[in-house]
């Protein structure tokens, strides 16, 4: 184990797009923390200021400020808590449901792996982003609905990754000589099988980060996610497209914000796989 | 073969099925009576049980399910609350701009990723690779919306070069009418010869069909590259450079054509993933397509407008998909026998 991981920080050091994509990260994780030591007004998630509204970037106003006065520095920094705390529900609620109804499905196999497996099917004969909005615009327009919703879109990939993880795994000789030595269903399925087949789960929910991310601030510039006040980068472009032709600092920082999050949690995603599986191809 | 092709067409009726099931959940778990808001706010209570009944909200959930299909199936989508107009109506006058605008996008993003893509696993780890790699991871992590913008205010604003918004200048339109055909203008104006419109047509799309670019463009060069490497270890490879061919041949004529394969597939995923895209960008550039429609229907919860948009989406990418998986067993025989 010690080796392994030992080995994963030589070929990451050795990979420097994966090395930037980590630091970035952390970087977004650190800012998120300390955001109100960070943001210079850390009132202005909430505060209007109708003497200085649309300041160009200035010293005083890093990213200038939008159409209530309200710094878009301050308001972008507020914004990556939003985020990490979006793709951390998001994530986390879709590993409830996933986890669960995948290794039943694929400990048990059967009749009901059949059926477990036919309502994934169903549910990934949409676009995420699309089944995201139908059911977000179902439920009615409000960040947890939109965290909900892209939950539910997001579940099946989960649930197949574990249930053919579990398959393999049911297989193998010590579960085998565990169900000879008489472990109970229970035994099997929590001592054996589960903390076997988590790990290719947990990375694959780590990369998937900067999708939710992203699907969630679509969601906002379409109206279906965040709501003013909140200081949501997707919302804050929605409402900036009003005025970004006159003043192009509205949107381009909080659109830069999204980007780069997304970015390095993509290129991290891709390093991490590359690194704990070095046998798959370089891609 | 045969039994292949059954089977996977069996699972893509499955999964359209499966849509529309979900489809109609989604009708059932409004938060709000739908007979409410049917009658409208002045409706008396027995309005409302009369609604029920007419409405078929007393019967049992599946027979509700299946009245709901039949009705779909003969083409009675409900009557959007927005525009008045029967939705299947709606959708077929909305549909043809919003496929101009993909199809567009698609052309470029393959045309630049695919040589990006060969680029850069002939020569992986050099500088030419990482570039490409960068923009690749950065096409699909780029939020449309805001790309969108970027290319208004600088192509359009800054440097005037193309058209803010619209999908051809009223005057050009009332000059040279365009006849519709198939609904594409830069495809009806080409084939009727009114090259004025053309033109106007071709500026008005490059905003908006460069936004819709960018995924299909990273998406391509991630994939040539992956399946282009895998290729050249091949041994028939070795053997064509050992017996002297020029690299760029062997390159662009030997490894290419047995690495397109995975592109064909990532071809019917940005089909649908640009579709999804249209919803956000569309409105920005008042592009009179699909996805300004759903994004208008969305902001005004229009259900009927809503169900349409996403059992026509899901159906094309069921379809799509299921197009994929049956050229590539024709393709590739490896397929069919796994």
């Amino acid at each position: 184990m010690w080796k392994q991981l030992r080995d994963a920080a030589r070929r990451a050091k050795r990979n420097p797009l994966t090395a930037t994509g980590m630091s970035l990260v952390t970087l977004f994780l650190l800012i998120a923390i300390l955001a109100p030591w960070i943001a210079p007004y850390p009132r202005d998630t909430l505060a209007v200021h109708p003497d200085e509204v649309f300041s160009p970037p200035s010293m005083k106003n890093w990213f200038g400020t939008d159409e209530l006065g309200r710094d878009i520095f301050s308001r972008v920094v507020f914004g990556t808590r939003i985020s990490l705390r979006i793709g951390t529900i998001v994530v986390v609620l879709a590993l409830a449901i996933g986890i669960p109804l995948g290794l039943i499905a694929g400990t048990f196999g059967g009749l009901l792996d059949e059926i477990l497996m036919r309502v994934t099917d169903m549910f990934l004969s949409f676009p995420p982003l699309l089944l995201a909005m139908a059911i977000s615009a179902t439920l009615g327009a409000s960040l947890e609905n939109a965290m909900i919703a892209i939950a539910i879109a997001w579940w099946p990939w989960y649930a197949r990754l574990i249930r053919s993880e579990a398959l393999s795994i049911r297989e193998r000789d010590y579960v085998e000589a565990a169900r000879a030595a008489g472990a109970t269903w229970g035994r099997l399925l929590f001592r054996h099988v589960l903390p076997n087949s988590l790990g290719p789960v947990i990375v694959q929910a780590s990369m998937d980060f900067g999708s939710v991310i992203l699907t969630s601030a679509s969601l906002s510039f379409l109206g279906l996610g965040a709501q003013p006040p909140t200081p949501e980068w997707g919302l804050m472009i929605n409402i900036g497209r009003h005025y970004f032709l006159t003043h192009w600092w509205i949107i381009t920082f909080p659109g830069l914000a999204i980007l780069i999050t997304v970015l390095s949690f993509n290129i991290t995603g891709d390093g991490l796989q590359e690194i704990l599986d070095p046998k798959a191809k370089r891609g | 073969m045969l039994s292949y092709i059954v089977r996977r067409l069996l699972i893509g009726v499955l999964s359209l099925f499966g849509a529309s099931v979900i489809a109609f959940t989604l009708t059932r778990i409004i938060p709000s009576d739908p007979a409410d808001m049917w009658m409208g706010p002045r409706a008396t209570v027995e309005q409302i049980e009369r609604a029920h009944v007419e409405l078929g909200l007393d019967k049992p959930i599946p027979v509700q399910y299946g009245i709901y299909m039949s009705k779909f199936l003969r083409g009675d989508w409900g009557i959007s609350v927005v525009t008045k107009q029967p939705v299947l109506r709606d959708l077929a006058g909305y549909l043809p701009a919003s496929i101009e605008l993909i199809v567009f996008g698609m052309l470029v993003g393959f045309a630049v990723g695919i040589p990006l893509g060969i680029l850069s696993a002939a020569k992986p780890g050099r500088w030419v690779d990482h570039t490409s790699r960068v923009f690749a991871i950065t096409g699909v992590a780029l939020p449309s919306f805001w790309l969108a913008m970027l290319l208004q205010l600088v192509l359009g604003k800054e440097l005037s070069l193309f058209p803010l918004i619209g999908r051809v200048d009223l005057l050009v339109e009332i000059m040279n009418p365009i006849r519709r055909i198939t609904g594409l203008y830069v495809f009806d104006s080409l084939i009727t010869g009114n090259f004025a419109a053309l033109k106007d047509a071709l500026w008005h799309i490059v905003l908006p069909g460069l936004t819709l670019a960018m995924y299909p463009l990273g998406l391509a060069t991630r994939m040539v590259r992956t399946s282009m490497l895998e290729v050249l270890r091949e041994d028939y490879i070795r053997t064509a450079r050992a017996s002297g061919v020029r690299e760029a041949k062997v390159l662009t004529v030997y490894a290419l054509r047995n690495a397109l394969g995975p592109v064909l597939t990532v071809a019917a995923l940005t089909f649908g993933y640009s579709l999804v895209s249209t919803f956000l960008i569309e409105s920005l550039f008042a592009w009179p397509g699909l996805g300004r429609y759903a994004a208008k229907a969305i902001v005004s919860v229009d259900y009927p407008a809503i169900m349409g948009v996403t059992l026509l989406v899901a159906a094309f990418y069921v379809i799509l998909n299921l197009g994929v998986d049956l050229i590539q067993a024709v393709m590739d025989p490896r397929i069919r026998w796994s």
